[in-house]
């Protein structure tokens, strides 16, 4: 399905900041990662590990310092729509309609008229929110505002998704729905996902390989396949494997988060 | 109706008070006309046509005055919310000038630009520029930039994200500073009025008190209070329309 033999080459990446109240802050250091095309790619790890500076500068929101980053459209500068991004908190645009806000993206691209109306038809019936077209994001539940934000992006086509702990918001219930849709989603269309996220079971449930991020400086310490996602299977939750694999992400997450505690996150 | 009836009940209590105290004698009728001869006084301002003539004069003036303030002040505004050496060079200027009451600059508009209609417009101007800058910049700076984020990704330009997404998510902020600036400019329409002018509602005020004819003094003070009152009425309502899209 991908669009060509590329997903994400990222090499040598180095990211620093200065907290306005404190000394510079090594977010990166040294990241390589190759990320497949069509993969479903975990980022896992406790807080502060750089997991969403990482997911940032893949999308071209913030200015790499150090290294490279490549996609099938060349080296990454700046945003683009070829890299969809859904954040934890929707950022949807709040004075538009749901329809609307599908709408944006697709009228950047110069689709309009009744062709723009049918594509986001398609995108909010596809995250089930048929129904709610007419309505503001604040009317709606954060579920609900996340199928929309997922709609918004998904209109678009982008090559990749970028997902900043995009169900962190939403209750347990909710957040295992969605990620069951997503999984049918992503089967479907074969994008190439990074997934942000610090919920082991999440990362062991979505994705075909998963980075564990060591605390600050943060580092990939371990890539680990995992590739539940591949079965439709819908209680291999329960099955001895999946938890067995839970349990052994969580040991090697668990150093971490003592480390980042210990650092005072 | 019933509601507002109910909610303004009080003023119809406060003239009846006004009315009483005036007939008493408690208060002189010099210096307080009964409630009643000020509105006869009211109806003949408006039958002879001067309340009309010198209200457009003020209004005009003032309505040019806001909109020049307004589009000046969101593009200082928003160039200081978005680029730091503009936000250098505009930020200590407006500080500094800040806690000055712009009507104590009224004398000096009049030796720049004489009794004519550019010194009240440009009085009027001045007191609503800062609120307008100042609801730009305290707006564009607030939007979440994860919108703007969104926005790009989404295929927008960078111009394209202040103009489609900073502004309209800036828009609650902007238009509660437009508020503060709409009440600016009638405190500097009638004030600079009083001091500068040869028409216009504070000119009439200041000659109607000079004449001594207090009930059209009175009575062009409440055509005053009642204009103010019903345009902060009408941009809340339009406010409300603007903003219907929040809970």
């Amino acid at each position: 399905m991908s669009k060509s033999g590329f997903g994400i080459e990222i090499e040598g990446i180095t990211h620093g900041y200065v907290p306005r109240s404190g000394k510079p802050t090594v977010a990166l250091d040294n990241v390589s990662l190759s990320i497949a095309p069509g993969e479903f790619h975990a980022l896992l790890g406790p807080s502060g590990c750089g997991k969403s500076t990482l997911l940032f500068l893949i999308g071209g929101f913030q200015k790499i310092q150090q290294g490279t980053i490549r996609t099938a459209r060349g080296l990454v500068s700046e945003p683009g729509p070829d890299r969809g991004i859904v954040f934890q908190n929707f950022a949807l645009f709040p004075w538009k309609t749901v329809i609307e806000n599908v709408r944006y993206g697709l009228e950047k691209k110069g689709i309009k008229g009744s062709e723009a109306e049918q594509r986001a038809k398609h995108y909010i019936d596809l995250v089930h929110l048929s129904g709610f077209e007419k309505a503001f994001p604040t009317q709606l539940s954060g579920g609900m505002q996340q199928r929309a934000a997922i709609a918004r992006t998904l209109a678009i086509d982008p090559d990749i998704l970028l997902m900043d702990e995009p169900f962190g918001a939403l209750d347990a219930q909710t957040r295992r729905i969605m990620q069951e849709e997503l999984l049918t989603i992503w089967r479907g269309t074969g994008k190439t996902v990074v997934f942000v996220t610090h919920d082991v079971a999440e990362a062991v449930f979505l994705a075909d390989r998963i980075s564990v991020m060591s605390a600050r400086p943060g580092r990939i310490k371990r890539l680990v396949s995992a590739e539940f996602n591949r079965s439709a299977d819908p209680t291999i939750h329960k099955s001895p494997a999946f938890n067995d694999m839970v349990e052994q992400v969580w040991e090697m997450v668990r150093d971490e988060v003592d480390q980042a505690r210990a650092q005072g996150h | 109706m019933v509601r507002a009836a109910y909610t303004y009940f009080p003023l119809v209590l406060l003239a009846l008070l006004w009315e009483v105290i005036s007939r008493s004698g408690v208060i002189s009728q010099d210096m307080l006309p009964p409630f009643s001869v000020v509105m006869r006084a009211l109806w003949g301002l408006i039958q002879s046509g001067d309340l009309l003539s010198n209200g457009t004069a003020s209004l005009t003036r003032a309505a040019i005055g806001f909109v020049l303030a307004v589009g000046v002040g969101a593009l200082l505004g928003a160039g200081m919310a978005l680029i730091p050496w503009v936000y250098r060079g505009i930020d200590p200027i407006v500080q500094i000038f800040y806690p000055l009451p712009k009507s104590a600059l009224i004398p000096l508009v009049l030796v720049w630009f004489g009794l004519g209609d550019t010194s009240k417009t440009f009085l009027v101007f001045l007191g609503c520029l800062q609120p307008a800058i100042l609801a730009t910049y305290n707006g564009l700076r607030g939007v979440d930039v994860l919108l703007g984020w969104s926005a790009r990704s989404l295929g927008a330009t960078r111009f394209q994200v202040v103009r489609e997404v900073m502004f309209p998510a800036a828009l609650p902020q902007l238009l509660t500073g437009l508020r503060t600036a709409l009440a600016f400019m009638f405190l500097l329409m009638v004030s600079s009025e009083l001091v500068i002018a040869t028409n216009g509602l504070g000119y009439l005020i200041g000659n109607f008190g000079d004449q001594g004819s207090y009930p059209e003094m009175f009575a062009t003070i409440l055509v005053v209070t009642a204009l103010g009152f019903l345009a902060d009425r009408g941009f809340l309502a339009l406010s409300d329309h603007l903003l219907r899209w929040r809970p």
